[in-house]
């Protein structure tokens, strides 16, 4: 039994649901009593879509049960069949219709529908969401290209005369998935590689037939789409494209791979000045990003790639990396260590938050719930990653991946930080009278004082404090600016308390300084 | 609609108003969603919900932007350890709730909330309720309660968290002076303004279950009078019933007629006369109307449908026919507790379309074809009709904002006439 406050992903069968709302044409018939059906919620506040998910719960009652529960999944099987008139189904329990144990698949079955039904096998007590959606994509995969597979010891197919791919991975509810297709299928473009199907996002149950054309698989979205790559590259011997194209590193070593499995020549896609990234990094107003520390926490991928682009591409200090996906645990630990650090593997939103309390970064790169926690703590974050909210679905082109997508987390990395320049200016006339304590930064409007005065009380967490300021130390912090002052609080009463000091002077307060200055 | 008529009930209605039953896809929460409201409500008081992942994902889902620190409510969610025995069930339970009542020092009041998968494999969360009390006594008392979505929708979690703490009322002394109970989760600032009429009125002795702390639960005794605030309440009018204490019948306080009915129909009960009822509620029942009338241009003539949602789609019916001249095209409703609904029924025009249960889609169907004005309905559905041209009102937001009393009666109107307001703004 685990303790949970909030969680970072939902069941699994959530994940099946993310699988079938992204395809056309497959309806998802789910045993679940009706409180299940909050699900479709999320696809249509959060991710605004103006369609219901194709799903049809059978919201059994605690009076079915024992009794015809088997009866009514089988009912409202035959009158989703009926009235959505879908090219295919899927069916599954969600937790509660798992311990009833009706056998969904062969209830299913024994209807002898006239289209293909494939079952789901979700195990809710031990699985998560990104599981969940990776299986039943894999299940629709293996149930419509595995009857095309080539007998065993069959020649190696021959290359399509234009190149092809596969874009693998990309769902409905995913983080910036939308937009990063559309990235990517105009970089492959211009490599002159043709995208055989996406999916499983606007594909059809029958495009998946189309698969095994492809000459090889992207996995953008390597929690998503790892089992079926892996699948179709055992069974159709096809290429398997990894590299995650988040960053301009990353985009460049993506388009080097593709390019090196067609033979083509990535020189002309590679020269030209395809992100801003790289030169708004060397600006001179960018110097004040320099060692910024940074705390990255999100699902495997998006993590992995906002550490590199953080240390590499920004040149700020990784001081935390970590994923709550243990399925892509292995990465993260490598990617951490690369960095010198531990990663923090854990779904426990707790932990999470003291780690990052204890790292003391400047800025957060996280999820939503990580956005929470640095509010809490007052500092800026960045969302990198699922679990998603409505602001995470931008009206506007804000794809992550690609070129674009450099520019996109320039923006979004270094936004919520102080302004270079303005940083600068504020540091030079700390002592004059209108950079006082209370001045807020001017980017954020005459209006921001109050706003950005304490951070958001936590409404129910204590703060102890221990040490004692002297007015002479409380008068010398008063003139570093507001933006740092905080920091600097908290720097020096962690130094005093390290130290066993109880009464924080001046003297305090530049052994501070100077013991964490950089 | 002037203040003076709209306080005199005229039961225009029938009592036996069609009810269409439906039995197919229910589109409605479970009560565990309820906890979203209660845990602001009860202060001290902490909701572990011991379910599943999806259990958690639920609450979460539904508390939406409501991110607290750290809240007062959360999942032992079990895992398969627990399921194939290799865990013992209860073990895990006390090991999870004796860490969490270390980490919270600030609780009183922990209730053990039941879900689907809890109660399938018959996890006595009763039992474990009382080890749990005895273990934490003095300082922390145990309840418990099911919130599945198969035994409860949405506010019924209210209704089954309420009647739980009724169990656990001391019994009032039976020379007690009559006191007057209001039931239902209110808003603190609804509450206070229903405080200060009841103490105009010169009821004294008034208490409000759930109260704002969990020390602050009143006696209970014959001399208890009970007023349902909501209109969701049926297990815990009966645990009242139980404890001896007589119902107060009344419409609910929704809109200035609402207000004034249930207002009316307590100070009978404590025989507060008439004229004194006129001139206590004669500002709140001027203020009321005026602020309603104010969205009558545009609501009235408008006709509404009501998917069944939150359990007080009868009661906003009659509301916004009676007070703002719309037409109720289908009025929706999870449970038809007929016996707490019964003066409000009778309010309701002749000819109303009631439905009970659901079958969402054809429902939908339904509501399609009767191409009603503004729909109100689940957050599944809103966008989705929004994008097939209709206009709706969330149901969940009638559950998170005041809305009872009369100096809530605009305020509720409004809720209706902004989606309507907003149409006509648009133009893109
Ligand atoms: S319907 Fe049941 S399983 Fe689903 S969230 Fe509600 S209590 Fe949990």
């Amino acid at each position: 039994m685990q303790l949970t406050v909030w969680t970072y992903e939902g069941p699994p069968h959530v994940g099946a649901m993310r699988v079938a709302t992204g395809m056309q044409g497959l309806h998802y018939v789910l045993h679940a009593p009706q409180g299940d059906t909050y699900a479709d919620l999320l696809f249509t506040m959060i991710e605004r879509r103006d369609h219901r998910p194709p799903v049809t719960y059978t919201t059994f009652q605690a009076r079915d049960l024992g009794k015809d529960t088997a009866e009514l999944f089988k009912d409202a099987t035959r009158a989703a069949f009926e009235r959505f008139q879908p090219e295919a189904m899927i069916v599954g329990a969600s937790c509660t219709a798992e311990l009833i144990q009706d056998d969904p698949g062969g209830l299913a079955r024994a209807l002898q529908l006239p289209i293909p039904v494939v079952p789901l096998e979700l195990p809710s007590y031990q699985k998560k969401e990104n599981w969940g959606a990776a299986e039943t994509f894999y299940q629709l995969v293996r149930a419509f290209a595995g009857p095309l597979a080539p007998p065993p010891g069959s020649p190696a197919r021959a290359p399509n005369p234009e190149p092809s791919v596969n874009l693998l991975g990309p769902t409905a509810l995913g983080f910036r998935h939308r937009d990063d297709v559309r990235e990517i299928e105009g970089l492959l473009r211009e490599l002159g590689v043709r995208v055989n199907v996406t999916a499983p996002m606007g594909a059809r149950p029958r495009d998946l037939q189309r698969l095994p054309e492809a000459d090889a698989n992207v996995v953008l979205y390597p929690e998503i789409a790892d089992v079926a790559a892996r699948w179709l590259e055992r069974t159709f011997k096809q290429q398997t494209i990894r590299t995650v194209p988040i960053g301009v590193g990353a985009t460049q070593d993506f388009v080097r791979e593709v390019a090196a499995l067609f033979g083509l020549d990535p020189a002309p896609v590679l020269a030209t000045a395809r992100s801003r990234l790289p030169w708004y990094s060397r600006s001179v107003d960018s110097t004040y990003l320099t060692g910024k520390r940074v705390f990255v926490f999100g699902d495997a991928t998006h993590a992995i790639a906002a550490a590199r682009v953080a240390a590499k591409e920004l040149g700020f200090t990784v001081v935390g990396l970590g994923t709550y996906g243990r399925e892509f645990a292995r990465d993260v630990r490598a990617a951490a260590a690369a960095l010198g650090l531990e990663a923090l593997i854990s779904d426990d939103y707790l932990e999470v938050e003291q780690a990052i309390a204890a790292a003391h970064p400047d800025l957060v790169l996280g999820t939503q719930m990580e956005r929470h926690i640095a509010k809490r703590l007052g500092v800026p974050c960045a969302v990198i990653s699922a679990p998603v909210h409505v602001q995470d679905f931008p009206a506007r082109y804000a794809p992550h991946m690609g070129f674009e997508g450099a520019n996109v987390l320039f923006d979004t990395f270094v936004h919520p930080l102080m302004m270079g320049l303005e940083e600068h200016l504020l540091q030079m006339f700390r002592e004059d009278f209108e950079f006082h304590h209370e001045a807020a930064p001017s980017h954020l409007g005459p209006a921001a004082k109050a706003a950005a005065a304490p951070p958001d009380p936590a409404p129910e967490v204590a703060v102890v404090d221990t040490v004692v300021w002297t007015a002479e130390a409380e008068r010398e912090l008063k003139k570093i600016p507001f933006f740092v002052r905080h920091r600097a609080r908290n720097n020096t009463e962690r130094f005093a308390k390290e130290r066993g000091v109880g009464r924080i002077t001046v003297e305090t307060l530049y052994d501070a300084k100077s013991h964490f200055g950089r | 609609m002037s203040g003076a008529t709209a306080r005199t009930v005229t039961e225009t209605g029938c009592h036996d108003l069609p009810v269409l039953y439906e039995r197919g896809q229910h589109e409605v929460f479970c009560g565990l969603t309820s906890i979203v409201w209660l845990h602001r409500k009860i202060q001290d008081a902490f909701f572990l919900v011991v379910g599943s992942r999806t259990c958690a994902h639920l609450i979460q889902s539904a508390a939406g932007v409501m991110i607290f620190a750290e809240p007062r409510f959360a999942t032992a969610i079990m895992e398969e350890r627990d399921l194939a025995g290799l865990a013992d069930m209860n073990d895990e339970l006390d090991r999870v709730v004796g860490r969490l009542v270390e980490r919270r020092p600030d609780i009183k009041l922990l209730f053990l909330v039941g879900s689907c998968p809890s109660e399938v494999i018959k996890l006595d969360l009763g039992r474990a309720a009382e080890r749990l009390s005895r273990a934490f006594a003095p300082s922390v008392r145990v309840l418990h309660y099911s919130g599945s979505g198969i035994e409860t929708t949405f506010t019924q979690g209210e209704d089954g968290c309420l009647a739980a703490l009724v169990a656990t009322m001391s019994s009032a002394a039976a020379e007690a002076a009559p006191s007057l109970l209001v039931v239902g989760a209110l808003a603190d600032v609804v509450e206070d303004q229903f405080r200060r009429l009841f103490d105009a009125l010169g009821i004294e002795r008034v208490g409000f279950l759930p109260p704002r702390r969990a020390d602050q639960l009143a006696g209970i005794g014959p001399k208890t009078r009970y007023l349902l605030a909501q209109p969701f309440l049926a297990d815990t009018a009966k645990a009242l019933e139980r404890r001896g204490a007589r119902p107060i019948e009344a419409p609910f306080p929704l809109g200035a007629e609402g207000t004034t009915a249930w207002l009316e129909a307590a100070a009978a009960a404590f025989g507060v006369p008439a004229e004194r009822v006129d001139s206590v509620t004669e500002a709140g029942r001027e203020r009321a109307a005026r602020a309603v009338e104010r969205h009558r241009p545009a609501l009235g003539g408008k006709r509404i449908f009501f998917f069944p949602d939150s359990q007080l789609e009868i009661p906003l019916a009659r509301f916004l026919v009676r007070e703002l001249g719309m037409e109720a095209v289908e009025v929706g409703t999870p449970y038809l507790h007929r016996a707490q609904l019964e003066r409000e029924l009778a309010l309701l025009p002749p000819g109303t379309a009631l439905s009970e249960g659901q079958d969402v889609e054809r429902q939908l169907d339904r509501c399609q074809a009767a191409k009603p004005d503004i729909v109100v309905c689940g957050l599944g559905l809103a966008n989705p009709l929004e994008a097939a041209g209709m206009t709706t009102k969330w149901s969940i937001e009638l559950l998170f904002t005041p809305i009872q009393g009369y100096d809530q009666a605009g305020d509720l109107a409004e809720l209706f006439a902004r989606p309507l307001d907003r149409r006509t703004r648009l133009e893109v």
